[in-house]
Formats: C-alpha cells, sequence, structure tokens
C-alpha cells in the first residue's frame, strides 16, 4: 500500500519540481512569453478554452473522432488481414513482400496525397490513421497467429478438430498477447497520424488548433494542445492496456512496456 | 488371440533434407499387446518423435505397415492418447477446461464428460485445483493435468514421449510411481518413450532398445518383476541385472560409434 502511494508520489512531485523551475526559468532569464510561456499561462488558456470559452472542445472531439474511427478501421483489417495470411501459405508467398514493401514507406509522407483523394474534412484523417496503424497491429498478428505452439496444434489435429475450431481456441488465444502489443504501438502512431493529417490541412482539431496558434504567435494555446494531446494518448494507451491485463489475463503485463519504448 | 493394439512392422521413414535424404527409421518393428506397458528406450536421434508421430498418424510411414487393433493406419487417429514431454496446456484455460480439451476438439458436449474429467483430476490428485490456471501450478502438476488430459477420451493406446523429462529428480521418481499405479487401475496399452534406463525397467513391460540414427529394434528385454514395483524394487537383484545388462549394451553401441569414425 505505502509502495503503490509513492508510486503515485514521487513522479507527481518530480512533475512539481520541473514545473516551478519553469516557471522560474522564464521569469529569472526574461525568456518572452511568445517563445516560452509561463506554466499558468497555459493553465489559464486550458481553462478557457475547456470551462469559460469552451473552444477547444470541438478540436478534441474531432482529433477524437478521426483517431477512434481510423483506429477501429485499421485494426478491424489488420487483424482479418493478419489472420489470412497466417493461416495461407500460398497467400502469405503472395502478398507478404508486397505489404513489406509498402511497410517502408513513411505513412504520413503520403498524408497530402490522402488529403487529395478523401478531401479536407475527416475522412482523409481517418484513412491516414487506419493506414499508419495497419503495419504493427497486421505484423503482431501474423507473427502471433504463427507462434502457436506446435505440439498443441498437433494434438488438435490429432482429435481431428476443425480448422476454425483450432484458429478460435489455440491460434488466436496464443496471439492475443502479441495482438495486444500490437494495439499499444498502433494507438500511439493513430494520434501521430491524425495530428500530421490536421497540420496538413484541417478546419477542426487539436493538430488545427497548433498551427492556427503558432501563426498568431499564441504559444500558450500551443502548449494547451500539446497538453490536450498528451491526456489523450495516455488515456487510450492506459485504456488499451486495461483491456489487455483483462482479456491476456494469463500473461504478464511485462511486454507492453517494451513495445512501447521500442517505438517512440 | 486378440489382435495386438498397436502394431508396426519393417517401418522406415525418410525424410527429405537440405542435405539429401536422412533416413530417420528403418525396418523397425514393435507391438504392443492388450494392457501392455512398452518403453522404448534409445540414444538421442534414433527417431523417437518420428515414431510418435507416426503412432498417432500425424506422420505417413515412407515404408511399412502401421496398424492399431488390426486396422492399418491412414489418418489423424482420435483413438489415441497422447502425453508430451512438456505439460503443453492452454494458459487461458482452466485445470478442467484443460483435461476437456479432447471432448471439445471432437467436437463432443462438454457438460456430459464433466463427472469423467472430475474422476481424472483426482486420480492425479489435483482435487480442488479444477478452477486454477496452469500458471498458478507447479511444473509437476501441470504435467499431471497433461497426463490427465491424455486419458480424457478413453483412448485404448497411450503414447507418451519422456512425459517426466523435464521435471526434477524428486518429482520424477514420485510421478513414475502415479503413472504406474493409474496404469495399473486402467488396463491401458502404453507406448513410452525415454532415455531414462531406470525409468524405463521400472515402468515397462517390455523395453525395446532403439539404435542411434536411422532408428532401429536392436533388442527387446522383457521385465518379469512383479507389480506393483516399489522402492524396494530398485535395489532388488532382477531390477538391477537388467538395468546394468542395458548399460553395457549401450556402451558397446557408443565404443562402437567411435571406433567408426
Amino acid at each position: 500500500m505505502k509502495d503503490r502511494a509513492l508510486s503515485i508520489i514521487l513522479p507527481m512531485g518530480a512533475l512539481i519540481f520541473l514545473l516551478i523551475i519553469w516557471d522560474r526559468a522564464v521569469v529569472l532569464l526574461e525568456i518572452p512569453t511568445y517563445l516560452l510561456p509561463r506554466p499558468k499561462d497555459v493553465a489559464t488558456a486550458l481553462w478557457n478554452g475547456y470551462v469559460l470559452e469552451q473552444t477547444y472542445w470541438k478540436h478534441l472531439r474531432t482529433t477524437l473522432y478521426e483517431v477512434v474511427v481510423g483506429y477501429g478501421i485499421g485494426c478491424t483489417i489488420a487483424l482479418t488481414a493478419g489472420a489470412i495470411v497466417a493461416e495461407s501459405r500460398l497467400i502469405e508467398r503472395t502478398l507478404m513482400p508486397i505489404i513489406v514493401a509498402i511497410q517502408s514507406i513513411p505513412k504520413v509522407a503520403l498524408a497530402p496525397l490522402l488529403i487529395v483523394w478523401f478531401g479536407f474534412g475527416v475522412a482523409s484523417k481517418m484513412v491516414l490513421v487506419a493506414l499508419i496503424c495497419f503495419f504493427p497491429v497486421f505484423i503482431n498478428s501474423f507473427y502471433g497467429l504463427r507462434s502457436a505452439n506446435p505440439d498443441l496444434l498437433r494434438l488438435y489435429r490429432a482429435f481431428g478438430a476443425p480448422r476454425l475450431h483450432v484458429f478460435f481456441h489455440v491460434k488466436l488465444p496464443s496471439a492475443a498477447g502479441s495482438i495486444f502489443a500490437g494495439l499499444q504501438i498502433g494507438v500511439v502512431l493513430a494520434l501521430i497520424g491524425a495530428i500530421v493529417g490536421e497540420f496538413v490541412s484541417a478546419k477542426e482539431g487539436l493538430g488545427y488548433l497548433i498551427q492556427s496558434s503558432t501563426l498568431s504567435f499564441d504559444v500558450a494555446t500551443m502548449f494547451a494542445a500539446v497538453v490536450s494531446l498528451s491526456a489523450v494518448g495516455i488515456t487510450a494507451s492506459s485504456i488499451v492496456r486495461f483491456v489487455q491485463a483483462k482479456v491476456v489475463f494469463w500473461e504478464q503485463r511485462d511486454s507492453s512496456g517494451a513495445t512501447l519504448s521500442e517505438t517512440v | 488371440m486378440t489382435e495386438p493394439r498397436l502394431s508396426i512392422e519393417k517401418l522406415s521413414v525418410t525424410y527429405a533434407s537440405a542435405r539429401g535424404k536422412l533416413t530417420a527409421i528403418q525396418d523397425l518393428s514393435l507391438s504392443v499387446t492388450n494392457g501392455q506397458f512398452v518403453a522404448v528406450l534409445g540414444p538421442s536421434g534414433c527417431g523417437k518423435s518420428t515414431l510418435l508421430n507416426i503412432a498417432s498418424g500425424l506422420l505417413s510411414p515412407s515404408g511399412g505397415l502401421v496398424s492399431i487393433q488390426g486396422k492399418p493406419v491412414t489418418g489423424p487417429r482420435p483413438d489415441v492418447g497422447i502425453v508430451f514431454q512438456q505439460p503443453t496446456l492452454l494458459p487461458w484455460k482452466s485445470v478442467i477446461e484443460n483435461v476437456l480439451v479432447p471432448v471439445q476438439a471432437m467436437g463432443m458436449k462438454v457438460s456430459e464428460h464433466m463427472e469423467r474429467a472430475r474422476s481424472l483430476i483426482k486420480m492425479v490428485r489435483l482435487e480442488g485445483f479444477e478452477n486454477h490456471y496452469p500458471n498458478e501450478l507447479s511444473g509437476g502438476m501441470q504435467q499431471r493435468v497433461g497426463i490427465a488430459r491424455g486419458f480424457m477420451h478413453d483412448p485404448q493406446l497411450l503414447l507418451m514421449d519422456e512425459p517426466f523429462a523435464a521435471l526434477d529428480a524428486m518429482t520424477r521418481e514420485h510421478m513414475t510411481d502415479e503413472l504406474q499405479s493409474m496404469w495399473m487401475q486402467s488396463g491401458k496399452s502404453v507406448l513410452f518413450i525415454t532415455h531414462s534406463i531406470p525409468e524405463a525397467v521400472y515402468l515397462a513391460d517390455r523395453v525395446v532398445v532403439l539404435s542411434a540414427r536411422p532408428g532401429t529394434v536392436v533388442d527387446v528385454i522383457d521385465v518379469p518383476i512383479p507389480r506393483p514395483r516399489t522402492l524396494e524394487t530398485l535395489s532388488s537383484p532382477e531390477f538391477t541385472s537388467i538395468c546394468n545388462r542395458l548399460r553395457m549394451f549401450f556402451r558397446a553401441q557408443s565404443e562402437k560409434q567411435e571406433n567408426k569414425s
């Protein structure tokens, strides 16, 4: 119990300490606020944006909408594709080289093209998000499904179990840990995809907010948008991790930490 | 005269490998009669696992005839039980669900087999652990779940691939005794693969000795020691003389191998 309290108090203390240093630095070094705002300016911007004027909500909503829908589509397609490719050696040999080749394209480079194809609205951002989440989830599903214990598969084969039964009872649960690691990576990438899409062209969204406030040297708003983004990122990863712990209850949670640090 | 449970005649298995044809088993014949416990003893690389795949119908032989109960084996045989070297359990299923895997995989009603699963769990002395998950059990307990699963669908022939090899020495001795009593209760035919001489002699009615690759039968020794065999058996003159005979045999074999190379 004491240990758990400490694991909250210590990082909180460190955060407050950093905020104080930040604030003192701005004041003592006389950094102009159009370069670096004081923490309290950021807090004021957040307060105004979410409580008094409530102008940030629509940006937050738009970005969330793009992330959730894009992530959902991307992960669904990736899981299905991973399952199909893992189940058939012929399809694997046919498609894998192409998929690997496409994977080497930095997906954000496609953002302007996607805007041309899918318009300035949310659709183009959703496509970018889906595209960027696809690969980690696909690869992890594929390798996870292939890594099922061969002895178990032999056992099920000896019993003459139907293919679908083996898939749902052995392969999919064996792959669950690996799939969740992919979903965990995907959630971070999804946010990046949405923001980059909004940078390129948008009328709403946290990425748009950052862009437009930069133009007017409103750095406090920029910081407020970044804080909002990190709140979204932390919440989304926590949800995935929570679901993972519930679903893949037989595995230790150490894998998620490792994969997250690999991507950032 | 009843047909033997498992009969293998002049079996040969060759694999196509990168370095050409590899003969894993050559001209191997053995049989397991009803209720008999046969141990297959051999150095590593004598094709023991191949033999198991053949007997369970997962691999078809390149030559020779394999039959169970007089019928040739042509595909996977659900009436054969398999126990692996590792427990090979499903970590997302509880103990009782793991024991019920054969029933479920064969598309039968799980609810009708609950009683049997419970009694098997009792037999491997895991009462009270029905709803535990494998990662909450020790290695020995997990292996016992694997053995209970092997018995679940009441197979007439049980194939065991070094089932105790991954256990520590103490657990191993204990499990050997348990297997003996389970076998005596159930009257199943068992083909037990091992590389431990005392284990083979302690458990088996008959020990089949295989040579190094290509695996073939080089000796068959009957073990006429009465059952149940106990701690005293281990120091009995019959037991030690059979073990010594086997040891001498393997030593001579490996010397021959060294001289050849």
